[in-house]
């Protein structure tokens, strides 16, 4: 007796279960990284991954925040959405952080969770956790499957919506039974379109028209520049405006590496621990030109004493930002990819050598006063500044430097150098302790050509340290970068400033972070002399694998400049 | 100066659309005074109608804030001025009470009500109007012993508007 084969072919409709279905739309959507950590409500996803280990490598990380962190470093690193799994219950509500962080950032991030079987939703089942309405204040969109013929269109809108406009990160809870259910799977077709959506807003052309006229007018013209360069790809279209013009440009910390840090035109950080200049400067240009940026407290300091002389001109791709913080005087919707190009079309080439120069005066000043003694310490104990001083000098600016939270990542944004794009990964809107190990881990997985260096405090490292175990079972390339001063110190530096010194539960004690690293099998050294700093660090990035160096920094160390809280950016304090 | 403004979002109809918009007033802490969900003009598109007291500077963010919501299409807000609104109220009373005094029949007249239930123990008034208007046959009916009381949300029509029609042809020529 004969037997009818089965049909399988690959475009005929074929029976496939929910989970199949969800790894060819991956597959279609080119994912070939996914970060997550297995459970009884996702484990039918992770039974039809076990086909697909060859196309797709699934990263087992320790803990559901470090899953998500790498995910969003792997996006800021390639610039694709990271791909995240994680059962239900305590698995989904794992993620939380990091969606906020995700969203805060404009991360392109996909969760999928696993949700239990759709008859026991609401019955208090186990692992059983309102997930949506959990995640609902933190993702630009999330959604549940209960039926597997739902999922393909779920993951094809989840993908569309995590990276086109404000990219953001999206989650799709799927039942149990819809993994398993098996059902005619018609192929996977990318969402193109949403009714009720409109990623990027139309351009008005009055507006380009109204801006370049204010522009070609000004004297003292002031770009502020952050991440949407870098999401829109614009940062060819952003240099070229900006020598066009010839106008000075700082920028936020998300949009730091978007223009190199040596441009002649980039004069440096704004904001709360950002450069002298930039900051007292924003209450003197005379127009204000924002551009991929959303005027975040930290930026602006005291509102009602934030650039109040300026005409401000706003572009962003999200219209619920214009006018949010800061009014604007004229509204650049759109896309910067297209406003840039036709907003350098219409402004003259020019150049403004007086009001630069007041940019290198306050360099000057804030070089003498500030500085100079952070980079070049006469007191024998380390400064975090002299450490990415000579990171910079090894790495020739070429590397990606994955920051934690705190005063070393405020020493690393001011200092580091950057000459490429997507070289900066930080939290910056949410400000997350213990993003930088896992976050690494993810932008070596999305840039893998690219030196990755994670830079940690004594703090935040111990917040994710569980990490250093994904890095061992999947041999990565990771530096790791613990800038220990044995205080949580930017808290303590804020309770030495504005708390007379009442250093309330900051101090913090630490493993012997080498020997931890030795225990995951990770090469590690601790260095306090400056005589070992640079050997040190060039043993890190020489070496082939991950390193864990752990410098020991001035334990009352502060960073300046500051801006207090509740003051305007000229009031911003050298000491 | 805060004042009384009435948003209307016209959305897909999704499940937890709801949530996601009324979590854009609770965490700048803004009380909704009055939500509407009802189907629209457009077949297959959704209509909120919900009502807060802010200044129109909120007013208008929050009505950025929501037409970024993935499921919303559009969202408009008006003053009490620009919208021709209405609410229901249901009231219910003893018949007996009710039944021994005509003067009660003149007064709901009087009031735009009208009996949907009577029954034997009870009867049920409707009247359709602005909050004023509804609030006062409250203060009619108390003496006669006004047993339960309801109000349904403020629906409003935009006096402006030309409906949603054109506006979804042109949403979708955008693109
Ligand atoms: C998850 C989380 N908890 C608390 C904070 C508040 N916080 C901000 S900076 C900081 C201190 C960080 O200390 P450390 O990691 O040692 O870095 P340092 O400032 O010393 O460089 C703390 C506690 C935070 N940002 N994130």
């Amino acid at each position: 007796m004969t037997q009818a084969a089965p049909i399988q072919t690959a475009t005929a409709r074929k029976q496939v279960s929910g989970s199949q279905a969800l790894l060819e739309a991956f597959l279609t959507e080119g994912v070939d990284t996914i970060f997550g950590y297995p459970g009884g409500a996702i484990m039918p996803i992770y039974d039809a991954l076990y086909d697909y280990g060859d196309k797709i490598n699934h990263i087992l990380v320790r803990h559901e925040q470090g899953g998500i962190h790498a995910a969003q470093g792997y996006a800021r690193s390639s610039g694709r959405p990271g791909v995240v799994f994680a059962t239900s219950g305590p698995g989904a509500t794992n993620l939380v952080t990091g969606l906020a962080d995700a969203l805060i950032d404009s991360t392109p991030v996909v969760c999928i969770t696993g949700q239990v079987f759709a008859h026991l939703l609401g019955t208090d089942a186990f692992q059983e956790t309102d997930v949506i309405n959990i995640t609902t204040p933190v993702t630009k969109w999330n959604c549940q499957v209960t039926d597997a013929s739902e999922i393909p269109a779920a993951i094809a809108k989840a993908f569309y919506i995590a990276k086109s406009g404000r990219p953001g990160p999206v989650l799709v809870d799927i039942t149990k039974n819809a993994q398993l259910q098996m059902f005619d799977f018609e192929g996977y077709t990318p969402c193109e379109h949403i009714r009720s959506y409109r990623p990027k807003p139309i351009v008005r052309q009055e507006y380009i028209e109204e801006a370049a006229a204010m522009i070609n007018a000004a004297e003292r013209p002031f770009v502020l520049f952050g991440q949407g360069v870098i999401l829109g790809n614009a940062e060819a279209e952003f240099k070229t405006f900006i020598e066009k013009s010839g106008i000075p440009a700082a920028w936020t910390i998300l949009g730091l590496g978007a223009l190199p840090t040596g441009h002649p035109l980039n004069v440096g950080m704004l904001g709360m621990h950002g450069n002298y200049a930039p900051n007292v400067l924003t209450n003197q240009c005379d127009v204000l030109i924002a551009v991929g940026m959303r005027f975040d407290d930290r930026v602006t300091g005291r509102l009602d004493r934030y650039a109040k002389q300026a005409k401000i001109i706003h572009l962003d791709i999200d219209p619920a930002e214009i006018d949010k913080n800061i009014k604007a005087d004229v509204p650049v919707w759109g896309d910067c990819k297209e406003t840039l190009p036709l907003l350098t079309e219409l402004v003259q080439q020019k150049s403004h050598p007086e009001w630069l120069q007041r940019f290198h005066d306050g360099d000057k000043q804030e070089y003498e006063q500030v500085i100079h003694n952070e980079l070049n310490p006469t007191d024998p104990v380390l400064t975090m500044g002299e450490v990415i001083k000579i990171l910079n000098e090894l790495t020739g600016g070429d590397a990606i430097i994955v920051t934690d939270v705190g005063q070393h990542q405020m020493v690393a944004n001011r200092y580091a150098k950057m000459n490429h794009t997507r070289s900066n990964i930080t939290s910056g809107g949410l400000g997350t302790m213990g993003f930088a190990l896992p976050a690494a881990i993810g932008a070596k997985m999305g840039a893998p050509e690219r030196t990755v260096v994670a830079i940690a405090g004594d703090g935040g490292i111990q917040m994710t340290i569980q990490e250093l175990g994904t890095i061992q079972q999947f041999g990565m390339n990771v530096k790791i970068l613990i800038l220990n001063n044995q205080f949580l110190g930017m808290v303590r530096q804020w309770q030495q400033l504005f708390h007379e010194r009442r250093y309330s539960f900051v101090n913090i004690t630490s493993p012997d972070f080498p020997k931890v690293a030795e225990a995951y099998g990770i090469p590690g050294q601790k260095v306090s002399e400056r005589e070992h700093l640079r050997t040190a660090l060039q043993t890190m990035l020489e070496h082939d694998g991950s390193y864990l160096l752990e410098v020991m920094t001035g334990k009352e160390n502060n960073v300046f400049p500051m801006v207090p809280q509740g003051c305007g950016v000229a009031e911003i304090r050298l000491s | 100066m805060k004042q009384e403004y009435t948003l209307t979002a016209y959305t897909e109809n999704q499940v937890g659309l709801l949530n996601r918009i009324a979590i854009i007033m609770s965490r700048r802490k803004i009380n909704i005074e009055s939500l509407n969900t009802s189907p629209s003009e457009v077949e297959g598109i959704h209509r909120f109608t919900i009502v807060i007291q802010e200044t129109e500077e909120m007013v208008r963010k929050l009505a950025r804030q929501i037409e970024k919501q993935v499921d919303v299409l559009r969202a408009f807000y008006n003053t009490g001025d620009e919208i021709v609104w209405q609410e229901m109220a249901l009231y219910k009373v003893p018949t007996d009470e009710i039944a021994e005094k005509v003067k009660v029949e003149r007064l709901l007249r009087e009031h735009g009500a009208r009996a949907v239930v009577i029954r034997k123990d009870y009867t049920v008034f409707e009247t359709t109007g602005h909050r004023e208007e509804t609030n006062n046959l409250i203060k009619v009916l108390e003496p006669y012993g006004l047993i339960e009381f309801v109000r349904s949300a403020r629906v409003a029509i935009i006096k402006d508007s030309r409906g949603f029609h054109e506006q979804l042809a042109k949403f979708s020529s955008e693109e």
